[in-house]
């Protein structure tokens, strides 16, 4: 008899607790995942707009270029966060997406403080990444090999990279890591390395080169004197309606555009005097 | 005398009891059933599609060394070669199971045979602590500590196979530790009695008697410790390397199936290539470990003390 009341006890519980769920979950919600260059930016971005909003939830993931594009495309998410145009990604059908350019992120390379290098041309940095330089000296830094790292195949960053230093060949097999954060690490430990970093990304403990005399900073991405830079794309299936569209609507105000975007680093879109499309020509 | 029948025939609160309980761990066990074979399936008809639906040879992705599943190779193919991951792979598994194993042994036997007390207050407690630390922290050690004093010691980026054992010999050491403490406790203790009868030293009987008893149970607890070594990802995957290359030596950066499987997959769309190859290392990691659990099973059966 004592069971059967604990046990009705529990159900009733469970019912009420499950009630309560949905009433809980009366809020709307919103979910964006993907590139992890943009993460930063659409976390922050998210965090003010539920501040300003109780009951409204943006949940933001990473995952990589890929998976946003996959995700969003197959409805899995609401919103699909990418460095890359859709027309980019092989297996994805750009057409049933729209896409809305939120920011614009340069990519510059980083070396190790001890290379002695401070800048390279664009053919040297390509030669380098498809093995035909292996040591500093050849380059004019000390005497010391060069060690290659590289993201891993099909993230954003690298991909950007390819395209603009390497004229879309390929950087021969090397290290490879999975998070920018990472690569900054291991090339600040470990002489000899150079890699590439988002602008966001860079800090005191890597130095960035220059390439064919222009320096990576924003000025340069801007004027499109800094060739390596990408878009930052988020994806959603048709138009975006309700809460996706309140998110989105925000996300490009002014306010957001203006402030948040340049303090974390990335350049709004409205700044750029130029712009490319997915096949990388400029476009009035 | 109707009322006594009815009373003998109708089923019992207990037979009742006893059917309920039936139907839930029948019902649980059914679930977990269908969840295993759904996961073969699935990573199965996945990792299958790489030569049935992108027609690559099979071989050609065992034995191939050529990692870059974008591209067409010469031969019109993808290159798909999975070889330096397998054998990196391998090479860690066997290199951190073979340093670890006598670290293992020697801290059984000092648990179970030289001081059992101290053993079990002081010892025990401090292996199975490092079951509980994150591979991630593990990763990281490795990456700050063993990475730059190989680079020190060895040359080159510190970065590789050697790394990796080290990293993953600490993490399979409680493994492989308490279940040899177990294989080591399961001999009789007669057979240590008649030993010492005989006039053994304590010496003599632990490693005539004591250790030559339990050697099913001391592989098995080896192969153990292979199976989680061989399917570690995040440890390895920072201080590996991850370069799709050929290991020529412990100290150049190599990558394991694992590793190459995790930074792969968040980039990759499903029914694409480049995912489908990624499902067919995961199905090589699927069969392996059924390979490790058929060991297992036959060391047990083959090494069953006869009573």
């Amino acid at each position: 008899m004592k069971k059967k009341i604990v046990g009705l006890f529990i159900l009733s519980f469970t019912i009420i607790l499950s009630g309560c769920s949905q009433w809980i979950d009366r809020g709307e919600s919103v979910t964006a995942v993907g590139s992890s260059a943009l993460q930063p930016l659409v976390e922050t971005v998210a965090e003010e707009f539920q501040q300003d909003q109780p009951g409204k939830f943006v949940n933001v993931q990473g995952g990589g270029s890929g998976t946003g594009l996959s995700q969003v495309q197959n409805g899995s998410v609401d919103i699909g966060n990418s460095d890359m145009f859709a027309e980019e990604k092989s297996g994805v059908d750009a057409s049933e997406l729209v896409d809305h350019r939120v920011a614009v992120i340069g990519i510059t390379p980083v070396v190790n403080k001890e290379v002695g290098v401070e800048e390279l041309s664009k053919e040297e940095l390509k030669q380098i990444f498809l093995g035909d330089i292996t040591n500093w000296q050849e380059v004019g830094g000390n005497d010391q090999e060069i060690v290659i790292l590289n993201r891993a195949t099909g993230s954003g960053t690298r991909d950007t990279f390819e395209k603009w230093v390497l004229d879309d060949e390929n950087a021969i097999s090397s290290q490879e890591q999975e998070s920018s954060g990472m690569v900054r690490q291991i090339v600040s430990d470990t002489p000899g390395a150079i890699s590439y970093l988002a602008f966001s990304y860079v800090t005191e403990d890597v130095d960035v080169l220059a390439m064919d005399g222009v320096e990576p900073t924003d000025e340069n991405v801007k004027t499109n004197n800094w060739p390596i830079w990408s878009y930052e794309h988020m994806y959603t299936r048709g138009e975006p309606t309700g809460l996706t569209k309140e998110f989105m609507d925000y996300i490009l105000s002014d306010g957001v555009q203006e402030e948040l975007v340049g303090q974390l680093g990335y350049i709004p879109v409205s700044q750029m005097e130029v712009e490319r499309d997915a096949n990388g020509d400029i476009v009035e | 005398m109707e009322n006594v029948k009815e009373e003998l025939t109708k089923k019992s609160k207990k037979s009742k009891l006893e059917r309920r309980g039936r139907i839930i761990s029948f019902s649980c066990i059914s679930i977990i059933v269908l969840v295993v074979l759904s996961i073969f399936y699935f990573v199965a008809s996945r990792g299958l599609s790489t030569f049935f639906v992108d027609n690559v040879n099979v071989f050609d992705f065992l034995f191939g060394t050529e990692w870059n599943p974008g591209q067409v190779g010469s031969d019109g193919q993808p290159m798909v070669g999975a070889l330096p991951m397998i054998v990196g792979s391998f090479t860690v598994t066997f290199l951190s199971a073979i340093i670890a194993t006598p670290f293992a042994i020697g801290a059984a036997v000092f648990m179970v045979e030289i001081s059992p007390k101290n053993g079990q207050k002081i010892l025990q407690p401090v292996i199975e602590l490092l079951v509980g630390i994150p591979s991630v922290v593990y990763g990281f050690i490795g990456l700050s500590v063993i990475v730059p004093v190989i680079r020190a010691i060895f040359g080159g980026t510190g970065f590789g196979i050697l790394a990796g054992t080290f990293v993953l010999f600490v993490m399979i050491l409680p493994t492989v530790t308490t279940m040899t403490v177990d294989a080591l406790k399961a001999v009789p203790r007669d057979y240590r009695e008649a030993s010492l009868a005989l006039g053994a030293t304590r010496w003599q009987t632990i490693y005539k008697v004591v250790l030559r008893a339990a050697v099913p149970g001391i592989l098995t607890a080896v192969v153990f410790g292979m199976a989680r070594a061989f399917g570690e990802a995040l440890a390895i995957q920072m201080v590996i390397g991850n370069a799709a290359l050929m290991p020529t030596s412990l100290v150049t950066p190599a990558s394991t199936l694992t590793s190459i499987l995790t930074m792969g997959i968040g980039n990759t769309i499903m029914g694409t290539v480049e995912n489908n190859v990624l499902w067919s290392l995961a199905l090589i990691l699927l069969l392996m470990s059924s390979i490790f659990n058929i060991i297992i099973r036959l060391i047990a059966k083959k090494g069953a003390m006869k009573k």
